[in-house]
């Protein structure tokens, strides 16, 4: 009998590192729509962060305190430079400016009651302060912004600090959205907008251009509160170093550094990639700036932007900071991405909502359309029942103990009675990379590239 | 006590304001006249009582910014910012008044007698401004709410990406922005802008101005558009 031979259709699956899936899906997207896409959270690609730093725990040469038993101090202040009324927190973690409009009230009035039970403060956004926020937060930082949308010197006076937002991690030199689908008449009315239009937030301040004048606009607000209030000065990450400077220069209590793995409610996907730097890069310049300045303990500072655990506090206060401020981790524990949401006394699937928006659970970054399958990034007053003050304020004060055990955890591990006694000398890097950014040495090595040369 | 005098010559500014902000709010004095001001920034910022206060010379950035209830009277110039994010009250300047004047006020009436810097009126959010001079390029830039009457002369730019505040110039415009549009007058106009000249004291024909508004092409984000964004 004859066989013939088989022959295989030989098919290529050979990938381009250029032009990948996801490139290719990018520009046939470009070409579909003629716009930028927009949407929500942060950096999505790998960058050099946290996890590529250890601490080395206490052994012979240093003595450790015992894990969960003796006295680690978390106490933290901030704004002692010129405030009268600095602020003062149980814990270094603080919850980062998110705008009503962004964020369901539900969810501004969770966050108020975890931070409040945590002896923490909340941040205002771009938006305003709603009457909620203030009532359920003990410790509130208003975020006087560049669209001043709702921004009015009673909020100024009810504030118990002010912070002046020059940039976003997300987004350095970029004003905010909020797509229509979430101006509700409520965010509306705050904000003084028609209903429903397409809203985009300025980018620069309407009435200062440089650090000469905001040194100004920093003496007005706090003659408005009778240097009271601590005034914070948040940039997102970019030239850090000069930044950093120019803020201590202006007159800033506290300056805010947000890397470029912050997140935001909408913004264009090319900003949020391809402008800024990472949080470990900054976090090294803001220090270093304040060190050449002298104003270490002077002026404190706040780092955020891809703080998601207790390590990455631990390293951050390490390598400087006064604190953390955390906004994505935050949504991720009132249930953000999660396959369910919890309402009267149930649990129920969000997957079909997921779904509907294009998006699935672990991938969603949808927080610019208002439809949120699991009620905290909507105005929508179907969805925004999804998540109750009073499960959202649960998981996050649970969210914020775990950060808070496992950091003093670690400071106990390194010998340290307090959180803030944490130092540079405690961390060695694992990547050359990380090493190079963070200023300190490869892992087994004295070895800190770019220096010692 | 009815009227109280502070020379900033030899009192702080601080002192200053700390006294509007409680006693003045109290109802010890009615007026407060501030002597020898030399340009110094942030005067009279905050207020949040109906007082009066004059402030003889000229006054450096923010003066009266934040106000609410307070009527403020500069018998010169202002600097930057002057009556900024005002929310109620009146700010009037006699003499000139530079950059970012009554940005994003939301309330109140600024009255500038002569000409106005970059910026006037910039994200002004329903307070009225009434320039008896000219103002400079990019003035209500992203206007949201509020009425702004120029009796002099626009720079470039005027009304860049506004929302819905309603801009009324008697004298030319050297170039609209993004959006922006002009309208025909009509009698409401006309009543608004008499209306605003009178509360200002100042005489003009208010039929012989032009009324600008948003086109709305920017409210909605569409491919469309062809990216003016």
């Amino acid at each position: 009998m004859e066989t013939k031979p088989v022959h295989f259709k030989n098919v290529s699956r050979e990938e381009s590192f250029g032009y990948d899936r996801k490139t290719l899906d990018y520009i046939r997207n470009a070409a579909a729509h003629g716009l930028y896409e927009i949407r929500g959270m942060g950096a999505k690609r790998k960058l050099p962060n946290f996890d590529d730093l250890v601490f080395l725990g206490a052994s012979m040469s240093r003595y450790p305190l015992e894990g969960y038993r003796e006295k680690c101090v978390t106490k933290t202040l901030l704004g002692t430079r010129f405030a009268k009324k600095p602020i003062e927190l149980d814990i270094p973690i603080t919850i980062a400016g998110m705008s009503f409009g962004s964020l369901s009230a539900n969810v501004k009035e969770a966050l108020g009651r975890a931070a409040t039970e945590m002896g923490t403060s909340t941040t205002t956004g771009d938006g305003g302060m709603t009457p909620e926020e203030r009532q359920s937060s003990k410790t509130l930082i208003y975020q006087c912004l560049p669209s001043r949308y709702g921004f009015n010197p009673d909020d100024v006076r009810r504030a118990d600090a002010i912070e002046v937002v020059i940039g976003q991690g997300a987004k350095p030199g970029g004003g905010g959205m909020l797509l229509g689908q979430k101006v509700s008449p409520r965010v509306a009315r705050m904000r003084t907008l028609p209903e429903g239009i397409d809203q985009r937030s300025a980018c620069r301040h309407p009435d200062w251009t440089g650090p000469d004048d905001l040194a100004i606009k920093i003496q007005e607000l706090r003659e408005i509160t009778d240097w009271e209030k601590p005034i914070y000065v948040k940039v997102g990450a970019t030239r850090t170093f000069h930044d950093v400077k120019l803020a201590v220069h202006s007159g800033a209590d506290v300056i805010v550094v947000d890397g470029m793995q912050g997140g935001t409610a909408a913004t264009q996907t090319c900003f949020i990639e391809h402008i800024g730097i990472p949080t470990l890069a900054a976090v090294r310049q803001a220090v270093n700036a304040l060190e050449d300045l002298d104003m270490i303990g002077k002026v404190q500072l706040v780092v955020s932007g891809g703080i998601r655990t207790g390590a990455d506090v631990a390293k951050a206060l390490a390598m400087g900071a006064d604190a953390v401020a955390i906004g994505q981790g935050v949504l991720v524990a009132l249930g953000c991405n999660g396959e369910t949401y919890y309402q009267n006394g149930a649990l129920h699937s969000a997957e079909a909502d997921y779904t509907a928006i294009g998006a699935a659970a672990g991938f969603c970054h949808h927080c610019h359309t208002g439809k949120c399958p699991v009620g905290i990034t909507t105005q929508d007053a179907i969805l925004e029942q999804r998540l109750s003050p009073d499960v959202g304020a649960k998981h996050l004060r649970n969210y914020l103990k775990t950060l808070n055990m496992e950091l003093t955890t670690i400071a106990r591990a390194c010998g340290k009675q307090n959180v803030h006694h944490l130092e540079r000398e405690d961390l060695v890097a694992l990547t050359i990379e990380a090493a190079a950014i963070a200023g300190l040495p490869l892992a087994g090595t004295n070895w800190i590239p770019g220096q010692g040369f | 006590m009815e009227r109280l005098t502070f020379d900033l010559a030899t009192t702080s500014l601080r002192e200053l304001n700390t006294f509007l902000h409680t006693d003045a709010k109290a109802g010890k004095v009615e007026a407060v006249t501030v002597v020898n001001p030399d340009g110094a920034h942030n005067i009279a910022v905050g207020l949040d009582c109906p007082i009066n206060v004059e402030v003889i010379g000229h006054a450096g950035y923010y003066a009266g910014g934040m106000n609410k209830s307070a009527t403020i009277t500069i018998t010169g110039s202002a600097g930057t910012g002057v009556g900024e994010n005002m929310m109620s009250g009146t700010v009037h300047v006699k003499g000139f008044a530079s950059n970012g004047a009554g940005a994003s006020a939301q309330g109140g009436l600024l009255v500038i007698e002569g000409d106005a810097g970059l910026r006037c009126g910039i994200s002004l959010k329903g307070g009225n401004i009434v320039v008896g001079g000219s103002v400079g390029s990019f003035s209500a830039f992203m206007a949201q709410a509020g009425t702004m009457v120029i009796c002099g002369d626009a720079g470039d730019a005027l009304g860049d990406s506004l929302y819905e505040a309603v801009l009324y110039v008697k004298g030319s415009v050297k170039s609209l922005g993004a959006d922006a549009q002009f309208e025909p007058m009509t009698d409401a106009d006309i009543a608004t802008v008499a209306g605003l000249l009178d509360k200002a004291g100042l005489d003009h024909d208010p039929k012989a101005f032009k009324r600008i508004a948003s086109q709305r092409s920017l409210y909605h984000w569409n491919a469309d558009a062809n990216q003016e964004y």
